[in-house]
């Protein structure tokens, strides 16, 4: 059957049919041919240029090198801020080979909270396998000497050390320096992404948010080459950072011990300032906190026993507490009463202890009522209303004065706006006159509130700062300059900001003076327990500021108000009377009188000339 | 006759001038040296490929020997024997595909190895040589340009293991092994009114197909060809790096072992399917032409025998594992280099593989067996 059917064909055209379709194929191979020819031509040579680019951005990454953060440093190159090494606990998950068991042994040997424990597995998910994913952060030496020993029972385990901010003196300043704090949304929408790619912290408050700029630095960059899982092989070019900048301070790490000792148990505020340049060389917000607990995520545990302290210790007082001046401005006062005119250092004012406004039945009390039953003198003039703190006195001048005046002359000394002070967060205070209260309370001025305002209550609120800078300007007789913390940046010294000068004359000035040096000095001065035994001359003015109000012709009665309610004792001071060198301003919140305030101002005082202020 | 006699004198001097061991072995020199030059380039692109693993290089040396060896044997082969034992070959490779869905080993979502304990293989790879074979004995039994009724039959022949293929599921091999058959019917001389029909019912069947046939990842790689970047780390990520390794190649290519896209895992299956991109990066497109100049030998090597079979079984199973060897080629390149859809297609004698090398290396085997046959008849 098949061979009949062989001998049947004709072997000739069939060749032939098969030399066609060979050629055909042949075509067809060489068609194709091209194409691909075609193709790899168009991939290799005119798309060359782009794939090049393609597999360079493939392989090549570029990496940021965070730059080190700047020291923050005293007066004397002392470390107030600085970058400490420390280690933490991390688990590289591939080389892990059972991670629960692996956690429960590492539970069996060091203290893991249970937040380490979420946030370890809310970052482990969103790290690449090779990568160390952290457990706990600031291990201690303990903790690590245990993690070395047991080693070899805890695959994936290793011990990372970088640099994290430390604070050597936490409490001492944490209102200074302030804290750093985990990069959080808000403040990422703000920054420069590209700079602070590699950094993880940023300045929350104090000096390391108002100097952030200069104490983050400039962020490096080197190009790796990785492959494809991101792993990195080898450093192709690298531009070193340029590391944060260091902040010299004015301040004096031994004065600002000295005021926060001086201030023990007393919640309140201290300001230092050298007069000459505006140097602030102590400023103590008491109580304080520990700033390094915020560096790292500050546990919720810690973070609300710090918020919901009715010490509140998150406050900075010393730029965002803001109290009635009291009779601290009466010194001020009383220059202004003889630039207007209405007073000279001889004139006097009768005082029984209480003064009526002309055609009103009201009587306005003095401090020294209660103690005496009397008035300070039959006569009061200048120097002992300042030395005593007579409000009659200045219930006078400010009735006389006026509201709008009087608001007027207080303006020169800085009440009433920020001072500038390099520090975040500093509140203006309230300088009140007629179109502030209408503005703010939709109410027209009444005369009892002027006479309030001539003994420094009512609605005046001043920052202790403002009050430091109020008597800098009567220290150098009208010079004001901007309080600043900050001396040199990398050495570059910091130039002082100038405010405009209050004039007077040479005699005005030296009558108020005279009066202050009094307070302190004088036999009947308010201040005169801290007068004995001082090397140095001291001008000063106590204040008083009431916290509540008190009725009309109620007994005032100390110990029946609960101690929150007690009145705030302030204390301002500048010494030595003829060349100052510094100036305290003390708040003493809750401390009842003035009394709780000036010897801190002594103690810092006697600390300055006791041989800091030479070091 | 008379187109052999024409070229008998130029050919009998080749013979002369030759007599050597080559000859005695049944070796055709033309074939032989673009092969060593295959396996010799194809172990340099696979060191490179495997981020020098001697080990791999190794191995794919053991499968270039085994490879030589299956040759040899099949070259030995009388072309006779082939055609007789065709249908034979055949059944066997048909009872092996029907095996699988009861004993196959499953492997990425599709059965489609057979695991012998000894050896483990796919019976589809049987298919790539035993279809030609079948299709060509097909028509040695019938006039040439086939009637209507022998072609229907040999048409049901390509579809039946075609079939099985597709069902394992494996689309691509299904339509090279399909190819290889119907690259006999178009060497058989087939009207082109039944080509253009063909054509004309393959297009018009895209559509049911897509909607019906099709499984969701054969259409995902359908839809990535079209547009790689619309899933740039999923099914787009392979074709998307493989363009990138050919075109970073340039025309000088990056150096031997300085590939970045493979060295740094970016390109995937580099030993693999996608060594070309491998070649075609550190050789840049010098080095892809010189790949092409030695395929385009063999290619033209093999229709030479074709040409000068000297039976009608002969001349159609050479044409047909010529044009089949070039269909692989095509395919992989076309598919590395982003025209073609991804199908399991290896590189000819340069990706790594045991079973495409003996496979392959079978076929040149018989095409040395169908071209010895001529000179011993001609002497």
């Amino acid at each position: 059957m098949l061979g009949e059917r062989d001998s049947l064909r004709d072997t000739g055209r069939e060749s032939s049919i098969n030399t066609g379709r060979v050629l055909l194929a042949g075509l067809l191979v060489t068609a194709l041919m091209v194409g691909l020819v075609a193709r790899y031509y168009s991939l290799q040579i005119t798309n060359y240029e782009q794939f090049l680019t393609e597999s360079d951005r493939n392989r090549v990454r570029l990496e940021p090198i965070p730059p080190t953060r700047g020291l923050i440093m005293d007066r004397k190159g002392r470390l107030l801020a600085t970058n400490k090494p420390s280690h933490r606990l991390s688990i590289v998950i591939e080389r892990a080979d059972d991670i629960d068991r692996l956690l429960d042994r590492l539970g069996e040997l060091i203290v893991i909270e249970l937040e380490d424990l979420a946030r370890f597995e809310s970052r482990r998910h969103r790290r690449r396998p090779y990568e160390p994913v952290p457990l706990k952060l600031q291990l201690t030496d303990t903790e690590q000497a245990i993690i070395a020993v047991n080693r070899h029972d805890l695959p994936g385990v290793t011990i990372e050390a970088q640099l994290t901010r430390y604070y050597p003196h936490g409490d001492l300043l944490s209102h200074v320096v302030g804290y750093v704090g985990r990069i959080n949304e808000r403040e990422a929408a703000r920054i420069d992404a590209a700079n602070y790619s590699g950094t993880l912290h940023i300045g929350k408050v104090g000096l390391e948010r108002r100097y952030e700029a200069i104490l983050h630095g400039q962020v490096g960059y080197q190009n790796v080459e990785a492959n494809a899982h991101g792993r990195v092989l080898r450093v192709l070019d690298k531009q070193p950072p340029k590391d944060g900048a260091i902040l010299r301070l004015h301040l004096d790490l031994d004065l600002q011990r000295a005021a926060y000792d001086a201030l023990g148990e007393q919640r309140g505020a201290v300001v230092a300032m050298d007069p000459r340049t505006g140097g602030v060389l102590a400023l103590v917000s008491n109580p304080g906190f520990d700033s390094n607990l915020f560096v790292n995520g500050i546990s919720s545990r810690d973070y609300a026993a710090l918020r919901d302290s009715p010490d509140t210790p998150l406050l900075n007082r010393a730029v965002q507490g803001q109290y009635p001046p009291g009779s601290t401005v009466k010194p001020m006062l009383g220059l202004a009463g003889l630039k207007l005119g209405l007073v000279t250092p001889e004139s006097t004012v009768p005082d029984p202890g209480w003064y009526r406004i002309p055609g009103d039945s009201r009587r306005y009390r003095d401090w020294i009522l209660r103690i005496r039953g009397t008035g300070h003198a039959p006569e009061v003039d200048l120097k002992m209303a300042i030395a005593e703190s007579c409000d009659v006195y200045y219930y006078d001048l400010a009735r006389r004065m006026g509201i709008d005046r009087l608001a007027q002359s207080l303006k020169p000394y800085g009440f009433g706006e920020k001072t500038g002070i390099d520090i975040t967060s500093e509140k203006a205070g309230i300088l009140p006159n007629r179109e502030w209260k209408r503005g703010y309370l939709g109410q027209p001025w009444y005369p009892g509130e002027t006479l309030s305002a001539g003994i420094g209550q009512g609605y005046m609120l001043a920052t202790p700062v403002q009050l430091a800078q109020a008597t800098m300007v009567l220290a150098n007789r009208g010079t004001s300059r901007v309080p600043s913390l900050v001396r040199r940046i990398d050495n570059q010294p910091v130039g002082f900001l100038l405010r405009k000068p209050l004039t007077a004359s040479e005699k005005d000035w030296s009558a108020v003076i005279a009066g202050m040096m009094d307070v302190v000095h004088s036999r009947r001065g308010t201040a005169r327990a801290i007068g004995k035994g001082a090397s140095y001359t001291i001008a000063g003015k106590t204040g008083t500021s009431q916290v509540i109000g008190i009725a009309q012709d109620a007994v005032y009665d100390e110990d029946a108000i609960a101690e929150r309610h007690r009145n705030h004792g302030l204390f301002v001071a500048f010494a030595p009377v003829d060349d100052p060198e510094i100036v305290v301003a003390v708040l003493a919140e809750n401390g009842g009188g003035s009394s709780a305030a000036y010897p801190v101002a002594r103690k810092v005082m006697d600390a300055w000339f006791g041989g800091i202020a030479d070091g | 006759m008379a187109d052999y006699e024409r070229s008998l004198p130029g050919s009998e001097r080749d013979f002369s001038r030759r007599k050597t061991v080559l000859q005695f072995l049944h070796i055709d020199a033309y074939l032989l040296i673009p092969l060593l030059a295959l396996v010799a380039g194809g172990l340099v692109v696979l060191y490179s490929a495997s981020n020098e693993h001697v080990d791999t290089v190794m191995r794919q040396v053991r499968n270039f020997v085994i490879g030589f060896i299956v040759m040899l044997a099949a070259a030995q082969i009388g072309i006779e024997t082939y055609r007789r034992w065709a249908v034979v070959f055949y059944a066997m490779g048909l009872m092996l595909l029907v095996a699988v869905p009861f004993f196959g080993v499953g492997a990425k979502g599709a059965q489609r190895w057979l695991d012998l304990s000894v050896i483990r293989f796919q019976p589809s790879e049987i298919m790539k040589l035993a279809m030609p074979l079948m299709i060509a004995w097909w028509f040695s039994r019938y006039t040439i340009p086939p009637r209507p009724l022998p072609l229907i039959g040999s048409l049901l022949l390509v579809a039946l293991p075609a079939g099985l293929i597709v069902i394992q599921p494996d689309l691509g091999t299904s339509l090279l092994v399909a190819a290889s058959g119907l690259f006999v019917i178009f060497m058989a001389g087939i009207s082109w009114l039944y080509i253009g029909g063909a054509v004309a019912l393959f297009v018009a069947s895209a559509w049911p197909a897509w909607l019906f046939l099709l499984k969701d990842y054969q259409k995902q790689r359908i839809l990535t060809l079209l547009d790689p970047e619309s899933d740039k780390l999923g099914a787009g990520w392979n074709i998307i790096q493989s363009k990138t390794a050919i075109g970073s190649g340039g025309w000088n290519g990056k150096g031997w072992l300085e590939g970045t896209q493979s060295h740094l895992d970016f390109l995937p299956e580099s030993q693999t399917d996608f060594i070309i991109a491998v070649l075609a990066e550190e050789f840049g497109l010098q080095g892809v032409l010189a790949l092409l100049g030695v395929y385009l030998l063999l290619v033209l090597r093999g229709f030479w025998i074709g040409l000068h079979a000297q039976s009608a079984f002969g001349r159609l199973l050479a044409g047909a594992i010529t044009l089949t060897f070039f269909v692989y080629i095509f395919v992989n390149m076309g598919m590395v280099a982003g025209i073609l859809p991804v199908v399991g297609v290896p590189l000819p004698l340069i990706s790594f593989g045991g079973t495409s090398v003996v496979t392959l290396m079978l076929g040149f085997g018989v095409l040395m067996a169908i071209s010895t046959e001529r000179r011993i008849i001609v002497q």
